[in-house]
């Protein structure tokens, strides 16, 4: 490859860079995102990077391995740029601002001869094409990863069943239900009240957002299970706007004990097991009473 | 012929189901106990299927058809010990087996018939009230 742009870039790398920066920030526009001697080094780091992996020639930028550390240096950019909070476009300005200094030195320096101007032109563009193509797409995999990452966590974190008295167990649900979600509570729940020989399950839905019917099916058909297996569950944590959906869906519940709290369920618990809370200081000062009057003035 | 032996505890009648209930040895069972709870004039079934693994909709058809048939010759069926695997499946083939009392265990399944046994007593004994009297 006889391209002069290796040379042209080495050799003005300072006035490309001045330019380069000057053009993302006017792009860019006023932004607390990045500070401007942040972005001159990171643009320094890459134009450094850049004119070394040009030198080799070699313009498959994606399969290389002249290009390998300005890929890695461009996920990672990317990456960071994802996690402050730019988008897609702003990432890809900053690969994609770099064609206008460039073009424009090498008009300057192939005023006289327009056809190499032209092929030389072509070529930096199709270069930068490629390497601002590459950015993106590691912005979109940073971005799925992080996703993908999340849904884990959602799912691990999402069907905690505990305990909450001897024989009371509770299921706190955070969360959209869908089908796969449902089944993972369903039986996590069901194996916990073997495990733990509960007869009551209280399911609170607090954390759902919205009640469908088919969410709806699956915690009927929770109840159901549950019932078969011996245990009772309480469903709490009915907010008012899932009340109205639930009525209007012509969902029938009229099977299952249905609380407005938590608490309130876990009292009805613990009435089932013949349990009750009592207030320490109210029992103290009842003593303090009976003490207090000699049983001969009853 | 395999058979599921059906054991007497007092009045009520208990059977433990330990082998993959195939549907000859379901119907069998079907025979034998309606007609013990006839002869022994049983006033509960308590069937522990804590070791069935697996069902299909003709056993769970038949665990409610047995707590009907029981229920038509004056005594109550408890399903003692079902398995979460087996749970599910039922619900999904959407036999809730209404009619059919649960409990977790044997132990509880006992103590819920005898709460059951001991409600109707009272009933029975307690005398008509007059209202008019």
């Amino acid at each position: 490859m006889n391209s002069k742009l290796p040379t042209i870039v080495k050799e003005f790398e300072t006035q490309i860079l001045q330019e380069w920066t000057k053009n993302q920030l006017s792009q860019m526009g006023s932004t607390d995102k990045i500070s401007e001697s942040e972005l001159k080094s990171e643009s320094q780091q890459f134009l450094n990077l850049f004119q070394i992996s040009l030198q080799s020639g070699n313009t498959s930028v994606r399969q290389s391995k002249e290009w390998a550390p300005i890929r890695d240096y461009l996920s990672n950019l990317s990456r960071t740029r994802a996690s402050q909070g730019f988008s897609p476009t702003e990432t890809a300005t900053f690969i994609f601002s770099l064609k206008k200094p460039l073009v424009a030195r090498l008009r300057t320096e192939f005023e006289k001869s327009p056809a190499v101007l032209l092929e030389e032109v072509t070529a930096s563009n199709e270069l930068v094409d490629a390497l601002g193509l590459y950015t993106t797409e590691a912005y979109q995999k940073g971005r799925e990863e992080l996703i993908g990452r999340q849904q884990e966590e959602m799912l691990e974190l999402s069907t905690p069943v505990v305990k909450l008295w001897d024989g009371i167990l509770a299921l706190p649900m955070i969360g959209t239900l869908d089908s796969s979600r449902t089944q993972i509570v369903m039986e996590s729940l069901l194996q916990k009240i073997v495990e733990t020989e509960s007869e009551i399950a209280i399911i609170d839905i607090t954390g759902v957002p919205t009640v469908d019917t088919l969410v709806a099916q699956h915690l009927l058909k929770t109840v159901a299970a549950a019932r078969l297996m011996g245990a009772d569950c309480i469903i709490s944590g009915i907010r008012p706007q899932i009340a109205q959906t639930i009525v209007h869906l012509a969902i029938d519940l009229g099977s299952i004990i249905t609380k407005s709290s938590l608490a309130d369920a876990f009292a009805v618990a613990l009435d089932k097991r013949g349990l009750q809370v009592s207030s320490q200081r109210q029992k103290t000062a009842l003593r303090g009473e009976v003490s207090a009057q000699p049983p001969l003035n009853h | 012929m395999e058979r599921i032996p059906i054991l007497q505890m007092g009045e009520f009648l208990m059977v433990t189901i330990q082998v993959d209930m195939h549907d000859k040895l379901a119907m069998s069972l079907q025979d034998d106990l309606t007609e013990r709870i006839s002869r022994k004039n049983a006033k509960g079934v308590l069937i522990d299927i804590s070791s069935l693994e697996m069902v299909d909709s003709f056993i769970g058809r038949m665990l409610s058809n047995i707590a009907a048939m029981s229920s038509v010759l004056d005594a109550r069926t408890v399903v003692v010990g079902m398995q979460p695997a087996v749970a599910i499946t039922l619900v999904e083939l959407g036999l809730s087996l209404k009619g059919v009392r649960t409990a977790l265990n044997i132990e509880r399944g006992m103590a819920l018939l005898q709460s059951i046994r001991s409600s109707q007593q009272q009933v029975e004994d307690s005398p008509i009230e007059q209202p008019y009297a």
